[in-house]
């Protein structure tokens, strides 16, 4: 009896050693692969072309491990932008060469009264050459961040370009303040002579007077300065919104923001940078007795006449035709 | 010549932050700036990971594609640097950069953001090896020591791995073998356009 309890219990030994083997095979063969479940970056990448996460320093910005697509906005910013920006400007410049050397300036045809209207208050040549100043210094400051590195800098060195590019970086930083306060008290103090209408649609058939001699009638301002006008308001709108985005990073939008910011920054200046030239080319060297009106805020009466009638009769009407008197004849303040 | 990569092996980052304040104290880091950080992706939940990032030092960089006064260079290392005397602060590296390396101390209002500042795979800046102005510009400059950066150094997990990019690669493959799981080495396809076969 005793030897055979000492049997049952090496065979339950037995039985309990091979059930603890038996047990235990499966479960190394089922081992837990920890990768199983685990995020993948790939297929974070594909979701959402970024990978974001939790992080336990104070600065949760940091968050987002990898965002790709600055990739794209690489591409942008070093060869898309470099040809619209390059197309824009050099193609209107060589159009406006050609026009000019085609068409000359605009004379005055019954030439010169010698009397002289008011056109731009001291008020309103002051908001046009404080936006004017700040622009040209925003578009050159703006220019040279993207096309100073392949023009300019291998012109004048590493440290030299440097110190000029910082100096720029502040004067656009500080300058887009004035030039934002201009483009908003331009948008309300020539908002009334601006909306589009008839008369626009007309003036535009017949070429605007530039092509040929004709001079369609037009109110205060014409469909091309209505044009401009726009393209100050909603181009300087724009510029200055993307631009405070980008000057306060974080603030709005993150870095996906800012790229798109930076994209819709660049190609709306370089187009403004473009139309601008025409503007300037109009009211220096493009029209005889044009740039008067900026200057010293008033234009020959025969100007007025042939470029902007309706506005000039309805001056007329409101002060009294003859009050408009002689004055002393007005010279282009250079 | 060696090619510097950093590869952080998520299967063994216990998001411990040492790598973080090893490489702040090391370079003594402005206060905000944080060269290197740990991000935990799907915390608290199953399969979540931790990954070690700072500047990948990318094949190629983005940072120095775009910099406006072209103030980046690559080591012989393939080390990816910046001089600060050249850095206008523009910010351009900082929307190209996939992995959010580069970041700016606030001095002053309205953007003016300051000298960029990122990590340097410690080996400081243009300045002479170990000068006083390089470490106080860019930290320490371990690589001239014949050292590798402190944070792969001294990871606790040996997780964060840094060297030459064959070579850390070898060695995770090794593991990744030996272990038979790899989450894939986080940010290579990015960086380097290639991933770790395992």
């Amino acid at each position: 009896m005793a030897f055979f309890g000492k049997y049952l219990r090496l065979v339950l030994g037995a039985c309990a050693f091979l059930l603890v083997i038996a047990m235990s095979t499966p479960s190394g063969a089922q081992q837990v692969n920890p990768t199983a479940s685990s995020v993948k970056e790939q297929q974070l990448l594909q979701e959402l072309n970024r990978v974001q996460g939790r992080v336990s320093i104070p600065d949760q910005r940091s968050g987002v491990l990898e965002q790709p697509a600055g990739r794209d906005w690489r591409e942008f910013r070093n060869v898309t932008l470099r040809w619209i920006g390059g197309i824009a400007i050099l193609g209107t410049l060589a159009v406006l060469v050609i026009f000019y050397l085609s068409r000359g300036m605009v004379r005055l045809e019954s030439g010169r009264s010698g009397r002289s209207i008011v056109r731009f208050t001291a008020f309103e040549r002051f908001v046009h050459w404080m936006t004017a100043t700040c622009f040209i210094i925003l578009a050159i400051s703006g220019l040279n961040i993207t096309f100073g590195r392949p023009l300019l800098l291998p012109l004048i060195g590493f440290e030299a370009f440097s110190e000029w590019s910082q100096w720029a970086k502040y004067a656009h930083n500080y300058l887009s303040f004035p030039f934002t306060i201009g483009v908003v008290l331009i948008f309300l103090m020539w908002i009334a002579g601006n909306i589009p209408n008839k008369v626009d649609v007309d003036w535009l058939k017949r070429g605007g007077g530039l092509v040929g001699h004709d001079h369609p009638p037009a109110y205060r301002f014409n469909a091309g300065q209505k044009a401009i006008y726009w393209i100050v308001v909603i181009g300087g709108g724009a510029v200055a919104a993307t631009g405070y985005e980008l000057m306060f990073p974080f603030y709005l939008s993150g870095i996906e923001g800012m790229q798109l910011a930076e994209i819709v920054h660049s190609v709306v200046a370089v187009l403004f940078v473009a139309a601008m030239l025409g503007h300037i080319y109009i009211g220096t060297i493009g029209m005889e007795g044009a740039f008067e009106a900026m200057g010293s805020g008033t234009v020959d009466i025969n100007w007025a006449k042939e470029h902007h009638r309706l506005w000039l009769e309805e001056e007329n009407a409101r002060t009294g035709a003859n009050d408009a008197r002689p004055q002393p004849a007005a010279t282009a303040a250079e | 010549m060696a090619r510097m990569k950093f590869l952080c092996d998520a299967d063994r980052c216990i998001e411990c932050n040492a790598c973080v304040t090893a490489c702040k104290n090391e370079h003594e880091v402005p206060w905000g700036i944080n060269r290197r950080r740990v991000v935990t992706i799907n915390d608290g939940k199953p399969g979540e990971r931790s990954i070690s990032m700072a500047c990948m030092h990318c094949t190629d960089a983005p940072c120095a594609a775009v910099c406006p006064v072209n103030c980046f260079y690559t080591t012989a290392d393939g080390v990816v640097l910046h001089s600060k005397d050249l850095c206008i602060g523009c910010g351009y590296c900082f929307y190209a950069c996939p992995f959010g390396a580069p970041q700016y101390p606030k001095v002053g209002n309205f953007g003016s953001r300051g000298k960029m500042d990122k990590c340097t795979y410690c080996a400081g800046g243009p300045e002479a090896d170990g000068s006083k102005e390089e470490y106080e510009k860019y930290g320490a400059n371990r690589l001239a020591e014949g050292k590798l950066p402190l944070c792969a150094e001294m990871c606790s997990t040996k997780s964060l791995l840094a060297g030459d990019g064959e070579i850390i690669a070898q060695i995770y493959k090794e593991r990744v073998t030996k272990r038979g799981y790899g989450s894939g080495a986080w940010g290579w396809k990015t960086a380097y356009r290639e991933t770790i076969e395992s």
